[in-house]
């Protein structure tokens, strides 16, 4: 499996460290009330095909990437950095 | 404030060649990293002006009169080799000298040495004069660069560089070997 960073270009799996689900970008406000709190820590789709999710670029760049991949054809479908992401959930 | 003595991170180790390659450590001089303010882009173009440089893009490294800027993530830069500018309000400066070990493998069998180790391909042709990568060494974060035909540079953190030297080393004794076959 390999990872293209948008910054270092295409790179083996072993360089990154897997986070989880990209729902930990989207934090609920401080007063959201324990149901989203709940759902937002917790509860996580687990979709046969498409997701996102979140990879670090540990031995090189340093920079969190959001990774679109098929979970199912394990095709990796788009990979851009955290940091230059369009604010929210992605469409 | 007592003055203490620099030393390099492998002080005294002599220079190895090996399979017709050098492997011998660099004293880069001063190395300080330039993390660039968020749209500061432009203002630290126009400060690094007067050293003729400009902010490396990235997987690059530009060189002026002894002076290094090498690319080494996202807005970040390492300054090698001579003081910093003054870069107030454009960029977080901190210095990272002593922090970090300089290899310097001279030669042709530099990226064949390095084959194992690196999962990049850098030969000549993908990784011509000029490039630089962040990558790792075995499981070290390197800051890899290619400052001259023939020759490529490894940084290393300053505590990793016997472990470095070491697996560079066993990497070039084993060429030399397959070539003493031939």
């Amino acid at each position: 499996m390999r990872l293209t960073c948008p910054l270092c270009g295409p790179r083996d799996r072993r360089e990154f460290y897997y986070y989880g689900s990209e729902d930990y970008l989207n934090r609920p406000g401080p007063d959201a009330g324990i149901d989203a709190w709940d759902d937002h820590l917790h509860l996580r789709d687990n979709p046969a095909g498409v997701t996102r999710d979140l990879w670090y670029h540990e031995t090189g760049c340093a920079q969190w990437l959001r990774v679109t991949r098929n979970t199912v054809s394990h095709e990796i479908l788009a990979t851009e950095l955290v940091a230059e992401r369009k604010k929210g959930p992605a469409a | 404030m007592p003055e203490l003595i620099a030393k390099t991170a492998l002080e005294g180790r002599a220079a190895l060649t090996l399979a017709t390659t050098t492997l011998a450590e660099a004293d880069p001089g001063p190395v300080t990293s330039v993390a660039l303010f968020p749209g500061q882009g432009k203002a630290a173009a126009k400060a690094l002006k007067p050293l003729g440089l400009t902010f490396p893009a990235p997987n690059r490294l530009v060189e002026k009169d002894g002076l290094r800027l090498v690319w080494t993530g996202r807005e970040q830069a390492f300054l090698i080799g001579g003081p910093a500018p003054d870069l107030a309000g454009i960029a977080a400066v901190t210095d990272q000298s002593g922090g970090w070990a300089t290899l310097r493998l001279t030669g042709p069998a530099g990226a064949e040495a390095l084959a194992r180790l690196v999962p990049l391909d850098l030969s000549e042709a993908t990784f011509p004069v000029g490039h630089a990568a962040r990558a790792p060494l075995g499981h070290m974060q390197a800051v890899l660069m290619r400052p001259a035909a023939e020759v490529i540079e490894v940084m290393v953190f300053r505590s990793m560089a016997r472990t470095a030297w070491h697996e560079v080393e066993v990497a070039l004794r084993a060429l030399a070997a397959r070539a003493a076959l031939t």
